[in-house]
């Protein structure tokens, strides 16, 4: 008796069509409730941008040579960055396959656990791009002049998208429950947020937390999409860049390799 | 003769636990065989491993040709697999679901199309295609299920107890499904713990009990060897039927209790049996002597 024939292999490791198929799910998906996720993913960045720009403005005319309202809403663009790309990347991710099962599904298909994960950061790292430009578009509606240059913030977004929802498909990997998620948000990401020169500028912080924020991906975010939109600084704006390449890198392998753990026993 | 699934001395551990202990199973092309055991006996995970989404420590697995894991991806292109638990994306509609997995397995433009309508046909789901999941009845959901791994037109289908928790007239309505498929020359390794169903469906079933595969063969032969042509069955007292326990294993015969009564096996021509209600062994009687477990 002998095993029946084998068609030539025509897959292969990692293929563009497995992505398409992840992404084209997320996309319909997307569709039955695009409302509701546009609506948390914009509103409270946008929220933030109003109670700072006016609460701090009113007392803070000018930092850093900007108008506050400015300072503030170029800033906000990092925050709407990680709230639509982390937390997505941390509570979806770990709903689909713990409660859902749905992973274990599209695994049962020709697509590998890399591919998933790609996939996924992906469709977050679309998401944010596009999510990330309210809070610009806001500021612009409160007096931020439009520079031709603000139109590579959308893929600035869309870079620390990528990172940060593989970070959370990273943490969502490790997490055995989803009430540990709070230990994450209040010891990891509410401090990157608040030291990533958001809302003040680190320069006024003590000289290690200057130094934290170099580590600081949210940081780099910032910096650039206010380069882009006030003007850009050469040599140390593609060191922002590639701090953002480098944490994407590493969050995506290391999201890849959890999740490996976690979905083939 | 070829066949669609061969393992053979596989093992999977988890810990302490040997989940599956040094399984061999081949699975002929164009025939049904049923994995038949109770819960913990080893199914479950056996089909986690044809999918290679659980490896296995030791031994050989071969799907369609490909050998397991690492040529997965193109075994899991040939063949669909059908859950034991229900997965399907429940705020998408009938047609989403099914679309969506087109594009998992590669179906592109008009072909694809042309899938999803031949897949409603098949689960009979053609007017619901435009209802939300949320909307579908448990027998809808799990004929959406089949019809998602029947999508791509499979050689082999995974069937992980295709029909539990389901009521007997839906469960009719899917084994008529499964039956079609058989018919229609695809392999398919069908887990289940209905005895019924393995008997109804599965050209070959395999008993399995803790990790292990302690009998194979056709339902009929099954039951012939280890249970004989006939039983009887004993009505009383609890103390009368354990003196007729006892007396039938003085004979050399097997028995089972079944709630009130008890049955002794292989009451064929010329053995010594007590009175009582005489009828046709069957495969329950061999499950429960085999694996030591009632049929719930």
């Amino acid at each position: 008796m002998s095993a029946e024939t084998a068609s030539p292999p025509r897959l292969r490791r990692f293929e563009r069509s497995a992505l398409s198929g992840v992404l084209v799910r997320e996309i319909i998906n997307f569709s039955a409730f695009w409302r509701s996720s546009t609506f948390s993913s914009t509103v409270e960045p946008t929220i933030y941008l109003l109670a700072f720009g006016f609460g701090f403005g009113s007392l803070v005319s000018k930092v850093q040579g900007l108008d506050y309202v400015q300072f503030v809403g170029t800033g906000t663009v990092a925050t709407a960055v990680l709230f639509s790309s982390v937390f997505p990347g941390m509570f979806s991710t770990f709903v689909k396959y713990t409660y859902q099962h749905t992973y274990d599904a599209i695994l049962a298909a020709p697509v590998d656990t890399e591919e998933l994960v790609t996939a996924e950061a992906l469709w977050i790292a679309a998401r944010a791009g596009v999510f990330g430009c309210a809070p610009l578009l806001v500021a612009m509606a409160f007096g931020l002049p439009p520079q031709w240059s603000m139109l590579v913030v959308p893929f600035i977004c869309a870079l620390a998208g990528f990172g940060w929802g593989a970070f959370g498909i990273l943490i969502a990997a490790i997490m055995k429950s989803i009430d540990n998620f709070s230990y994450v948000t209040s010891i990891v990401i509410t401090p990157l947020f608040l030291v990533a020169g958001t809302y003040f500028p680190i320069s006024g912080l003590p000289r290690w937390a200057q130094v934290a924020a170099e580590f600081n991906p949210l940081h780099h975010t910032v910096e650039l999409v206010r380069h882009a939109s006030f003007g850009w600084h050469g040599t140390t704006d593609l060191l922002h860049l590639g701090a953002l390449v480098l944490f994407g890198l590493l969050a995506w392998r290391l999201a890849v390799w959890r999740m490996e753990r976690r979905l083939i026993i | 003769m070829s066949l669609a699934i061969r393992l053979s001395g596989v093992v999977k551990r988890f810990g302490a636990l040997t989940a599956v202990d040094g399984l061999d199973l081949d699975v002929p092309v164009g025939t049904c065989v049923g994995l038949l055991g109770p819960n913990g006996a080893g199914k479950s995970t056996t089909m986690k491993l044809l999918t290679a989404q659980a490896i296995a420590d030791e031994g050989e697995l071969e799907v369609l040709g490909f050998s397991l894991p690492r040529e997965s991806k193109h075994a899991r292109a040939a063949m669909g697999v059908v859950p034991q638990l229900d997965n399907l994306d429940a705020t998408l509609t009938v047609e989403q679901n099914l679309r969506v997995f087109a594009h998992l397995y590669r179906l592109r433009g008009a072909e694809r199309h042309a899938a999803v309508d031949r897949a409603l046909r098949v689960a009979n789901l053609t007017e619901r295609r435009a209802t939300k999941v949320t909307e579908l009845s448990g027998g809808m959901r799990r004929r959406l299920l089949i019809a998602r791994a029947l999508v791509h037109q499979p050689r082999l289908v995974l069937l992980d107890e295709p029909t539990v928790g389901l009521d007997p007239q839906v469960r009719q309505e899917l084994w008529a499904l499964i039956d079609r498929l058989r018919s229609e020359g695809v392999s398919i390794l069908m887990s289940t713990h209905y005895i019924e169903e393995a008997e109804r469906l599965a050209d070959t079933v395999v008993i399995m009990a803790e990790g292990r595969a302690v009998a194979r063969g056709r339902p009929t032969e099954l039951v012939v060897e280890h249970a004989g042509r006939e039983a009887v069955e004993v009505y009383g007292p609890p103390a009368e039927l354990a003196a007729v326990e006892d007396r039938a294993r003085r004979n050399g015969l097997r028995t089972r209790r079944t709630g009130t009564s008890v049955s002794v096996l292989g009451a064929d021509d010329g053995a010594s049996v007590p009175d009582g209600v005489r009828r046709p062994a069957n495969l329950e009687d061999v499950f429960v002597l085999l694996t030591g477990e009632e049929v719930a």
